[in-house]
């Protein structure tokens, strides 16, 4: 394994700086960056028609009144679609999901599901057309409960050419997607030994990344012929794979391009609008457009997926937890988009943190449903897992008195020591050893910040209001371990400066930003020197994306390699000029010298003029290098109401070395507050029909201003040697713990426990007063 | 039907559909940082100022506003920039789709409560939902933008 930077610089003059974010200005003062605000204003308006239904097959769609509508350019059904189904899921090639999608297909397997694609001159016109479509269903049984799914006469992908690029347990006539099973330990010797077993079941929710920037994209052909998809996508390669595979092109002849993208948490690493207009385009070669309203992003887009989990710990009474068993069913809804890699992700960390187990057993189904597709979300399993192991380990030292704190302390991984394992079953030392793991320190802070001596276990308040306190541990992942892939290239401009080209997408999170850092703080130059931009498939170089926590630490390691190799190439430029061995070379914050002499960047990128000197980086995720948070809430319970209120939250993050303190920080509380949120009232219920009844801002809350508690953030002093200047990932691992820190918490004020997410007023009331 | 509007102090006449959205009206005429992010109110990214009021322009006819002044945050730009600074300065920017619309409101808050509290100010630009930052930071940079302690 090769470690970076053996000898740590010494003084970091760029990286580990609260550098603002370098699209920040143009950002805050509204400038057109966004997909839609780049759109020809010719493009045609692509617009949807929706199933009505849960599970139905088209008999017939009558188009010919609507297609008289003037302005109407084209309605297309799924006679006007190749006979190809692949995953709409942006993952790495061959992809894990299921192929089970179609353009638009003759069955609908959901409410919200594609019926027809019109295209309008204009919006007025689209509505219009759609309204004259008439459709004959034959309506189908549903299946609506993920719990029962497997039983069901129904099967939601019964046709025959749906299929998997490899076995992960894919059983469509049983209504299964994937299923994951696996032992590692004697775990049954640990729970023989044990003194003392608890068996509890938790649930969790259908949630919505809600990004506020909805799903958008257009497309037009280039001067060349040439598809041209622009779309506020987390992973252009992947779409450029999937809409030429699904429209039956070469992938030589389809471009995506990123702009700045309004936030994606996940949602946008699954391609949901790009098909449409994409194929409009191809039918009539014009420009097209579509913009989900919001309605469309909770209808028709993915969520988290719903687990229920039954999770057994076994232990001794002085606190050693020795093994767990862990089953779950998860809910992928009408398509199987990371369905195994959601319940993989689940089951290779969930239990990660407590590596001193004899053991443990892990058995999750991911189910298909007659329900929106569920998909990425920031945690990508893990929160799910997390609420329900953090939430039995939170149960068992009530159970036998500890201190949940002092309990964890007894059972954690520590620096040095292995995980039991790695991604897709890795069990190499150099690779499963935690090289950079400060969870203790997490704890002590987070009950520093959170005063935890004083406010451990709660207190009545005397008003009807009580008050608890409560913590859980987080870990996720820095990529994907041999599968997430970055190049990074750079480009040595005259006048000295750089272009760095990255295809990793920045969707609010500063990856532009941090990883021109990176670049800077190598290459000993200014941040104003480099320019950065992503991503286009046509120029910029491959990158799996921004996804599974890569940016930082993958990205990361190929923009480091890309300017070490440029400064060599420059330094064998610099030899030729001067006729001098390239090890009588030396660089130093912009200046080559030799000897008396000197050649500044500056002044060499003016003689290289005739020579483009380019050099590119590439990383593959080859260690398990996991961030690891701590989360401690302290809540006021109103027992009048059964309202509950985040007074507080502590969130302490081992992320490696900070690259940017602010950007980190930021993402650290925007990260506990969608936590928060999940935890007490973030939630897509479905009326007594199944239809879904949470598809707006008003029905489905998010925590606003005044939700928002008083987060404090602190990092610890961490390193990871093969992180790119000690970096680990940040962007996900920061969701997880607060779901199950409230539950504890609101176990310490009031008694109760709640299990199944979210712990809204009402279940608070309704426990209090059964 | 052709009205008449005053956008960030230029008179022009429009044409517009009757049941057009003052947020169409304006994106159509160059005003991108009037964003559209839920169509029904409930998010804040489309605020704009009607003769110096915020509305959320996704709900507001644009012939209701015939004669009236709007204000869009490329009119106040200079303003936008020195308030932006601070929520950049904060790293609270991020995805940035929610910003323009809540630099504007605050722009508004403070030409209408001249030295908010944080709970005036926490109240007035409550509806502007921000789905990355946790709030904290915008809130740290607004009140350095105002000088609150």
């Amino acid at each position: 394994m090769k470690v970076l930077d053996k000898k740590r610089p010494k003084i970091l003059k760029i990286v580990n700086q609260p550098i603002p974010k370098r699209d920040g200005k143009k950002l805050v003062t509204g400038a057109a960056v966004y997909t839609d605000d780049l759109a020809p204003r010719d493009a045609l308006i692509v617009k949807i028609l929706r199933s009505k239904h849960h599970f139905a097959e088209i008999l017939n769609i009558d188009t010919e009144k609507a297609e008289k509508i003037e302005g109407v350019e084209c309605i297309l059904t799924y006679k006007d679609v190749p006979d190809v189904r692949i995953t709409r899921a942006g993952q790495t090639f061959p992809e894990p999901s299921p192929l089970d999608w179609k353009i638009l297909d003759n069955y609908v397997r959901y409410i919200g599901d594609e019926v027809a694609v019109i295209a309008a001159r204009n919006e007025e016109q689209a509505d219009k057309a759609m309204r004259l479509i008439k459709v004959d269903y034959r309506v189908i049984e549903p299946v609506l409960d993920y719990k029962t799914a497997v039983q069901s006469k129904s099967i939601v992908h019964f046709e025959k050419d749906s299929r998997v690029n490899y076995d992960i347990g894919f059983e469509p006539e049983k209504n299964i997607a994937s299923h994951l099973h696996f032992d590692i330990g004697d775990y049954e010797k640990g729970f023989r030994e044990s003194e003392i077993i608890l068996e509890r079941e938790y649930e969790t929710q259908a949630t919505n990344p809600a990004m506020m920037e909805p799903v958008t994209t257009y497309t037009y052909m280039d001067e060349y012929d040439r598809m041209t998809v622009v779309s506020a996508t987390q992973v252009p390669f992947h779409v450029r794979r999937m809409i030429a595979n699904s429209l039956n092109i070469p992938t030589s002849r389809v471009r995506v391009k990123k702009p700045r993208i309004g936030g994606g948490f996940g949602l946008k690493q699954t391609a949901a609008s790009e098909f449409f207009p994409a194929l409009v385009t191809l039918k009539t070669g014009k420009a097209a457009k579509i913009y989900y309203s919001r309605k469309e992003v909770f209808l028709a887009t993915t969520r988290r997926h719903p687990f229920l989990m039954k999770v057994k710990i076994g232990a001794n009474r002085d606190g050693k937890i020795k093994a767990f068993d862990f089953e779950a069913i998860s809910d992928t809804g009408a398509f199987g988009e990371h369905a195994s890699t959601v319940i993989e992700a689940c089951a290779e960390k969930s239990m990660a943190m407590y590596n001193k187990v004899d053991g443990y057993r892990f058995d999750a189904t991911a189910v298909y449903t007659n329900l929106p597709s569920s998909g990425a979300f920031r945690g990508y399993g893990k929160t799910q897992g997390l609420f329900a192991v953090e939430s039995i380990v939170n149960e068992l030292a009530k159970e036998i008195g500890m201190d949940p704190t002092e309990l964890r302390k007894m059972n954690l991984i520590k620096k040095g020591e292995n995980l039991l394992l790695g991604t897709n079953h890795v069990y190499e030392d150099d690779i499963i050893r935690q090289d950079s793991c400060e969870l203790d320190f997490l704890i002590d802070r987070g009950k520093e910040l959170i005063n935890w001596d004083e406010n451990y276990p709660g207190k009545d308040m005397g008003n009807g209001k009580f008050r608890g306190v409560g913590m859980a541990l987080s870990i996720q992942a820095s990529g994907v371990l041999n599968i997430d892939s970055a190049s990074a290239t750079l480009k040595f401009n005259s006048d000295g400066f750089f272009t760095l080209l990255i295809s990793a997408t920045d969707m609010g999170t500063g990856c532009d930003t941090i990883l021109s850092q990176m670049a800077a703080e190598t290459l000993q130059v200014p941040l104003e020197n480099i320019v950065v931009y992503a991503a286009d498939t046509d120029v910029t170089p491959y990158d799996d994306g921004s996804y599974a926590s890569s940016s930082t630490y993958v990205t990361g390691r190929a923009v480091v390699e890309a300017s070490e190799t440029i400064i060599e190439k420059l330094k064998k430029e610099v030899s030729e000029i001067s006729h001098t061995k390239i090890d009588e070379i030396e660089y130093d914050n912009g200046v080559f010298a030799w000897g008396e002499d000197s050649i500044s960047l500056k002044d060499l990128g003016y003689r290289l003029n005739c020579r483009q000197v380019m050099a590119t980086g590439s990383h593959t995720c080859s260690k398990e290098a996991p961030p690891y948070k701590s989360g401690f809430a302290l809540v006021e319970v109103d027992t009048e109401t059964g309202k509950v209120d985040v007074l507080e939250f502590a969130g302490v993050v081992d992320c490696g070395t900070v690259i940017n303190s602010n950007l980190c920080t930021v993402q650290t509380q925007g990260g506990i507050l969608q936590g928060i949120g999940m935890a007490l009232y973030e939630d897509i219920n479905h009326d007594f029909a199944g239809r879904e009844m949470n598809d707006s801002f008003m029905t489905y809350k998010i925590p606003t201003r005044k939700d928002s508690p008083k987060i404090m953030v602190d990092f610890a002093k961490s390193y990871e040697p093969t992180g790119p200047y000690g970096a680990k990932s940040i962007g996900e691992v920061v969701i997880n713990a607060a779901a199950p820190a409230i539950a504890d918490a609101i176990y310490n004020a009031i008694g109760v426990r709640f299990r199944k997410l979210p712990i809204t007023p009402e279940k608070v009331f309704f426990a209090l007063n059964k | 039907m052709i009205i008449n509007l005053n956008i960030n102090g230029s008179n022009i006449k429009v044409e517009v559909k009757e049941d057009e959205y003052l947020s169409e009206t304006l994106r159509n005429n160059g005003c991108k940082s009037v964003k559209r992010g839920c169509d029904k109110s409930t998010c804040g990214a489309c605020t704009v100022l009607v003769d110096g009021i915020p509305v959320l322009s996704c709900s507001y006819f644009s012939h209701r506003a015939e004669g009236k002044s709007i204000t869009t945050l490329e009119g106040v730009i200079e303003e936008a920039e020195k308030l932006g600074e601070h929520i950049i300065n904060e790293g609270a920017d991020q995805c940035g789709f929610c910003t323009p619309s809540l630099a504007l409101t605050t722009i508004s808050m403070k030409r209408e409560l001249g030295n908010p509290t944080e709970e005036d100010i926490k109240h007035y630009i409550n509806g502007n939902l921000c789905r990355c930052t946790g709030y904290e930071a915008q809130m740290k940079g607004i009140k350095k933008y105002l000088e609150v302690e």
